[in-house]
């Protein structure tokens, strides 16, 4: 514990990077799974198809596998991150933090399509009939109607696929971001002796970190709940 | 509500009297099942059809094709003289043109009384918020709900879900009203509140196809009585001789069946 207690900000800057990738792949695996769900729940058969393998395909990977593709193989069709050098105070957002965002948001959208979706499917069809028999097209019938009140009934299955979004973000540790767990590697490295108590450290810091999403879930869900009464 | 008798709705802007919606030749079929058989119905101008027949006769199923929320396999459907477009804008404009009211009222639950009855005018009419609510404070005084406009769905009693569901369809300023047993779902008390908003509307000149049982109903404000079975019309009257003295023995037996209760 000695170990990071002594050097605490490289502790913070860590986990700052960590909250960084799940702030920003939160937010972009968000607009992509909804853009799924819609195209999921859709009148258009081809969008729905596209949605569907793209989510059975995504959701079937296992994460690292769609890390090391864009790392390693997403580069040679040219899909590459090196573009990307942004420095915010002490921290360096470069093609390896661009490339890691890219991984968790893809692969998470697929899961917030998912947790939409049976949100979708828990809102009476009577809801959207109503909005249709009204003369709103199917845009407006999903973000005006189905999708506020599938959001709401989304937000436990969502919240649960943020919480772990914010703990895949340690993949990105083999891929060169120096988030918590690389950091904790290093830490690691240096003092072999306090292995345990290093652990422990960056434990408490997910789960603190975790009790803020699960904090703020909590506090929209029972928003809602009242309103809706 | 009398007080607004002598204002009547606009909308009313063909002629009474001349045919709004005909359907003609209409046949439906789920798998093998032939719901809707031949259907050749025209209904004018300011008149008011009640639509009643037995369970599983059709009925729901006629009143939702005149607004495409199911769509028919043969014949043809006409609003105007305009047959319904197939999809897309045009099929969404016709809807805006005609006003729906559900068994289950189907009030949005995430938004307030209000907002309810806006959404249409403002979302797909593009009226000006300022206006759309001044109308829709209108409305709901009309329906009886006015002090109610804060509120969400699930804070009101089902006579007064189904009102606000009147209030929502006229808000569009339809040039027919659909209902599909707008009291079936609500207790005894809340019903004749619910009948009163729709004898008032039928009196103001407003076309109106209503499926129900309620006879009261149908014998203060309807023109015609349509009486269905197994998916085809097998009765047409005006009300007092439909219910007096009916022709067919399937009207007959289901007259005396809903009688004895
Ligand atoms: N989506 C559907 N798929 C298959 N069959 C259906 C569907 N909707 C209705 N039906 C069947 O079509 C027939 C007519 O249904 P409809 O709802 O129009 O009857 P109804 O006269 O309104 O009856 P009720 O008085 O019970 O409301 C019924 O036999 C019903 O089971
Ligand atoms: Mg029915």
């Amino acid at each position: 514990m000695q170990a990071v207690l002594d050097d605490f900000p490289a502790y913070l800057e860590a986990f700052g990077y960590t909250v960084f990738l799940f702030l920003v792949s939160g937010v972009i695996s968000l607009l992509i799974g909804t853009v799924l769900a819609a195209m999921r729940v859709g009148p258009v058969a081809v969008l729905r198809l596209v949605a569907t393998v793209y989510v059975s395909l995504l959701r079937n990977t296992p994460l690292i596998i769609v890390f090391a593709f864009f790392a390693f193989t997403a580069p040679i069709f040219g899909i590459r991150f090196g573009w990307l050098d942004v420095s915010i105070g002490p921290f360096d957002f470069t093609a390896f933090f661009g490339a890691a965002v890219v991984s968790l948001s893809l692969y998470t959208s697929a899961f917030v399509c998912e947790a939409l979706r049976s949100g979708v499917n828990a809102v009476p069809l009577g809801q959207a009939e109503a909005a249709r028999a009204l003369g709103l097209p199917f845009g407006g019938v999903m973000t005006q109607v189905v999708l506020p009140q599938a959001a709401r009934a989304s937000i436990p299955p969502l919240a649960s696929v943020q919480i772990a979004l914010l703990k895949n973000t340690s993949v990105a540790a083999v891929f060169g971001v120096g988030e918590a767990v690389s950091q904790m590697r290093s830490f690691n490295n240096d003092n072999a002796d306090q292995r345990y108590t290093i652990a422990l450290a960056f434990v408490i810091g997910y789960v603190v970190l975790v009790e803020v999403v699960s904090f703020f879930s909590a506090r929209l869900e029972k928003r809602y709940r009242v309103t809706t009464a | 509500m009398t007080a607004l008798d002598k204002n009547p709705d606009p909308g009313a802007t063909r002629a009474p009297g001349e045919p709004l919606v005909v359907l003609s030749g209409v046949d439906k079929w789920y798998g093998d099942l032939h719901v809707l058989q031949d259907i050749n119905l025209s209904v004018r101008q300011g008149e008011v059809v009640v639509v009643i027949g037995p369970s599983g006769s059709g009925k729901s199923t006629l009143c939702r094709t005149i607004n495409r929320l199911e769509t028919i396999d043969r014949g043809s459907i006409t609003l105007e003289g305009r047959p319904l477009p197939q999809e897309g804008k045009a099929l969404a404009q016709l809807r805006a043109e005609v006003g729906m009211v559900f068994q289950s009222f189907n009030l949005f639950a995430h938004k307030t009384i209000l907002e309810n009855v806006t959404l249409g005018p403002t979302k797909v009419r593009r009226q000006p918020k300022a206006e759309a609510d001044k109308r829709a404070h209108e409305l709901l005084e009309r329906v009886g709900v006015a002090h109610q406009a804060a509120k969400y769905p699930a804070q009101l009693s089902g006579g007064q879900q189904q009102r606000v569901a009147i209030a929502r369809a006229l808000a569009m300023d339809p040039k027919v009203m659909l209902f599909d047993e707008p009291t079936s779902a609500l207790d005894p008390e809340m019903i004749s509140e619910v009948l009163e908003v729709m004898v008032d509307l039928a009196r103001r000149g407003m076309t109106m196809i209503v499926v129900t049982h309620e006879m009261g109903f149908a014998r203060t404000a309807a023109d015609r009585v349509v009486f269905m079975a197994d998916g085809a019309i097998a009765e047409e009257n005006d009300p007092e001789s439909f219910f007096t003295a009916p022709q067919t023995p399937r009207a007959q037996d289901f007259l005396g069946k809903i009688l004895k209760h």
